[in-house]
């Protein structure tokens, strides 16, 4: 054991059990998984992803580029930062995680915050810049990764000012401290993304803050020298917090290796812990270590001059690299400081403030050493970056060939693209560059620091919209009946539709089939509350419709509805919908499911910017109404045991028209409206009757045989009249005229897009033009979306004149049936085209866009 | 059409007129501001017309941009936006 007699921030009478690679290890509350290795003499953790070399814990904190392992279906964690708890069970990897199949168990949420200021770090300064805040009665969120606050504080023997400020800001109400928490994201106006690790999962804190306080310290960077990965190597600063902090002494025989003063009073401290010096190798007064030597247990002995100095730990400084990280991100500049030799923030960002050590606020006495040589010319071993096992060599083969851009270098030699992202290998690397090409260091420049600073879990960034709560769900009220009935489900934008109702034994075709033949000669019902409606409301109303719909509402009496269209500005359709007219300057504009939100948009798009003196207002009311249609030649007897007081006959209650009616104390507003042809009402009541209304129906309609019927046979239904659906007929190259729907494109008004169908691209006469097709073989169904051509077998490049848009089998028609767009379509009535499949032909008649009821006599019946 | 939102941060805010500086989450794009509606389409070229729908700057810099605050207001307005730096111009 290396866990020493007393000292360090552990508890020694909190024994925690853990494993490691499968074998029992004992540590105590306090500790990091690497301290507990450490403690129990666990020098190799992992191997290394190039060349499968031992590696050990090489630091003490987020840097750590060696020491990677993974906790049940968490890769890639570093030893250095995950807590020690009883059961852990972790595994050392080889530079590369495993994927666990299946769903991240652990609960992620998200926090949205706002405060005047945001500290990032919690050690001296951080603290500091937080009471003075918090002093100031200031809102201030100080955010910290470790455990801990008190960063560097924490391996000082005297820690009173530490606890004493943290204890102050945790009283303060306007003050909220998060340890464990990492900022890893800069984003504009001061948005910063911090990562919290909790032991049930993580929470994403997403913070506003007026001002931004970047404490982040320093991260110690080592000498790039021959065999400087094996395990007992560590830097420095490393081993003085295990010391201190963990109460672990990392070696047994030590070696200092250093460029700078931090390391001066090093060597007392691994003496007061038991652990021998056997040399101070300092570069500002003597000769180099030129290579190690070591076994599978790692670091055996250190070569300095012709000496092979005996030791299992060498401690490494290299000089201090301020994390400046979030300051670029924040797209600070970065300058290069000769003195400190590291790169320091150049200038200020507005709300953004660097302190202590990140700001280059700190003393050092260095003599920059970027390259040890070794014995002789082989560089193949003086590691650059440990995670990437990227060498001094690699780094000069990049430059050999040519390449002088720290960016292309990187990409090259892969340093600095490991999940530690080069955190003690980028300025290395960089210098490097800098003396292999003569440029100087601050010339190279660093790579550019991104977004996140640390790996962020995409279980992190999902949250809870996860599953169920993916996308929110929209459900009629009459969705619970549909359930209980078996209903299979289709996604209409957010909306779940039934798609068909099968019955027991029944297939998709076959249930289908039943519907549409049930709508077509008995009567059928169908749940079309998802329809988008608009109330629009002013005097101007009736302007507003004539200028953003083609035909004209003039002449629609109170009482009656209107089928419209809409296009945009180039003349293509929009939208449609149904037009009510339910009193004086007041209708209701009913849309299609999917794009209620897209027309009320529309709307106060036209309204507000253009027409902003016309006096109309609109209120979405599409979850107010539920909606029923009842479809059939039987409707008309169903209604007659509902509505007592309203007459229903065709005279009296004609095609489009709107009546007020009652059952069983509901209001119900009844339109004579069809989407299949055939005599139909659509009944609307209130949302919180609507289950009622249709119960209602239901048993009214019992005798009828009524049943209910989804989108599919609703589809076949329309197709086989040849009325469109937006989107699938439309795809926003269509206009009106293409649909062969001229009858409702207004001559006499002006309307939004009729200035398009002059030009001379929508005026043309060989666009594409809806038809109807008819297979040859009367079972062969065409697939939507297949491309059609003139001739059975066309020489490539294959001319193509247009698609399929809809495809169904129909009951009705005792064969296949589509729709298609054809270029000069109406033309070519009575012709033959040609969809070519990867594995055969289908031949079709083009034919009408309508195939039932072309009279439409059924709808009056 | 989904609502959900973008999995990486939403990291402009946005000063609606009415509402104040909301998340970019609850607004939706309205393209090149300043581009009028022909006064009388009927009689507009056709060449005016075509830039009226189809042509539109693509600016580096200062850009008035129209936004509309559709999870808010759903009031339509201005702001004029340094498209280089996302910075919300006074």
């Amino acid at each position: 054991m290396s866990r020493l007699p007393r000292g360090g921030r552990i508890d020694r009478n909190q024994p925690l059990d853990f494993t490691f690679n499968g074998q029992p290890l004992t540590g105590c509350a306090g500790d990091t998984l690497a301290s507990a290795l450490l403690a129990n003499d666990v020098r190799v953790v992992a191997r290394s992803i190039m060349h499968d070399r031992p590696r050990g814990v090489f630091s003490a904190g987020i840097e750590e580029p060696n020491a990677l392992v993974q906790i049940g279906s968490e890769t890639m964690l570093r030893a250095t930062q995950v807590e020690l708890h009883d059961g852990l069970a972790a595994t050392g990897l080889n530079g590369k995680g495993r994927a666990i199949a299946g769903t991240d168990a652990g609960r992620f949420d998200k926090v949205y915050a706002h405060s005047e200021v945001l500290v990032i770090g919690g050690g001296g300064a951080g603290l500091r810049a937080a009471l003075e805040a918090g002093r100031r009665g200031d809102r201030v969120i100080l955010m910290d990764e470790q455990q801990e606050f008190g960063g560097r504080l924490l391996n000082a023997e005297d820690d009173a000012w530490a606890r004493s400020t943290v204890a102050e800001l945790a009283a303060m109400p306007e003050v909220r401290c998060l340890t464990r928490t990492t900022a890893f994201g800069y984003y504009d106006q001061n948005l910063v993304l911090g990562a919290e690790r909790r032991r049930e999962g993580e929470r994403l804190w997403q913070v506003r803050a007026r001002n931004v306080v970047i404490a982040t310290g320093a991260h110690e960077r080592p000498l790039v020298f021959a065999n400087n990965d094996r395990p007992g190597i560590m830097l420095a600063g490393a081993v003085s917090t295990y010391l201190h902090r963990y109460g672990v002494a990392p070696g047994r025989h030590a070696v200092i290796f250093t460029n700078n003063d931090s390391t001066d009073t090093l060597a007392a401290h691994l003496r007061a812990a038991g652990i021998t010096v056997a040399a101070v190798v300092d570069l500002r007064r003597g000769g180099p270590i030129t290579d190690t030597e070591g076994g599978s247990q790692g670091l055996t002995a250190v070569r300095v001059g012709s000496d092979w100095i005996p030791c299992d730990l060498l401690c490494v400084s290299g000089g201090f690299n301020p994390t400046v990280h979030l300051f670029s991100q924040a797209q600070g500049r970065l300058r290069f400081d000769e003195g400190l030799a590291c790169f320091l923030p150049d200038g200020t960002r507005p709300g953004v403030e660097v302190i202590g050590r990140a700001a280059g606020d700190f003393e050092l006495d260095i003599k920059p050493v970027w390259l040890v040589p070794g014995d002789n010319e082989d560089w193949s071993h003086h590691f650059i970056d440990l995670e990437r096992d990227a060498t001094v060599a690699d780094l000069g083969q990049a430059v050999g060939r040519g390449m002088r851009s720290v960016e292309h270098i990187k990409r090259y030699t892969t340093i600095g693209t490991g999940s530690d992202q080069g955190k003690t290998a980028g300025i290395n690397e960089t210098a490097i560059i800098g003396t292999l090409t003569g440029q100087p260091i601050g010339g190279v420049g660093t790579t550019t620091y991104r977004p996140p600073y640390v790996p962020v879990s995409f279980s992190l960034w999902a949250g809870r919209n996860r599953g169920e709560l993916f996308d929110p769900i929209r459900v009629t009220p009459i969705h619970s009946w549909h359930v209980a009935h078996g209903a299979i489900f289709e996604d209409v934008g957010q909306w779940k539709r039934p798609w068909y109702f099968p019955l027991a034994g029944e297939d998709m075709a076959t249930a289908v089939r039943r519907e549409c033949q049930q709508a077509r000669e008995g009567v059928g019902v169908m749940d079309v509350s998802t329809l988008g409606k608009i109330d629009i409301q002013g005097p101007d109303a009736l302007t507003f419709l004539n200028r953003i719909y083609t035909n004209a509402f003039d002449t629609l009496p109170v009482g009656m509805c209107r089928y419209g269209l809409m296009c945009r500005a180039d003349g293509m359709v929009f939208d449609d919908g149904v037009v009510m007219h339910l009193g004086e300057n007041h209708y209701l504009a009913t849309t299609t499911s999917g794009g209620a939100a897209a027309v009320l948009d529309w709307f106060e798009e036209w309204l507000q910017t253009e027409w902003p003196q016309l006096e109309v207002r609109f209120t979405s009311v599409t979850d107010h109404w539920a909606a029923i249609a009842v479809v059939g030649p039987r409707s008309r007897e169903v209604l007659a045991n509902l509505f007592f007081g309203v007459p229903l006959d065709a005279p009296r209650f004609p095609f489009l028209a709107i009546r007020e009616g009652e059952t069983q104390g509901v209001p119900v507003r009844l339109h004579r409206i069809t989407f299949s042809g055939e005599l139909a009402y659509e009944l609307w009541a209130p949302g919180w009757y609507g289950l009622a209304l249709w119960e209602a129906v239901m048993a009214a309609g019992a005798p009828f045989g009524i049943s209910p019927y989804g989108t599919e046979a609703m589809h076949v239904l329309r197709a086989e009249k040849g009325y469109i659906i937006i989107g699938q007929e439309t795809d926003g190259t269509i206009t009106p005229q293409d649909l062969g729907m001229d009858w409702i494109v207004s001559k006499k008004k002006d309307f939004v897009g009729k200035r398009s169908f002059l030009r001379s691209d929508t005026a043309r006469k060989d666009r594409k033009h809806l038809v109807g097709l008819l297979p040859v073989e009367h079972d062969e169904l065409l697939p939507e979306g297949a491309q059609l051509t003139l001739t059975a077998e066309p020489s490539e490049p294959v001319p193509m004149v247009g698609h399929v848009t809809s495809s169904y089998r129909s009951a009705t028609l005792g064969r296949t049936f589509a729709l298609a767009l054809v270029r000069s379509g109406r033309e070519r009535i009575g012709d033959t085209v040609y969809a070519p499949l990867p594995d055969r032909t289908i031949a079709a008649t083009i034919t009408e866009p309508i195939f039932w009821d072309r009279e439409n006599r059924r709808r009056d019946s | 059409m989904s609502t959900v939102p973008p999995p990486w941060p939403t990291d402009v805010l946005i000063p609606c007129p009415w509402c104040g500086d909301r998340e970019d989450l609850e607004f939706k794009y309205g393209g090149a501001g300043q581009v009028a509606y022909p006064k009388d389409p009927g009689t507009t070229g056709d060449a005016s017309w075509a830039r009226y729908v189809f042509y539109r700057p693509n600016t580096k810099g200062p850009f008035v941009e129209r936004w509309v605050h559709t999870a808010g207001c759903r009031r339509w307005f201005t702001l004029t936006r340094d498209t280089a730096t996302h910075e919300i111009l006074p």
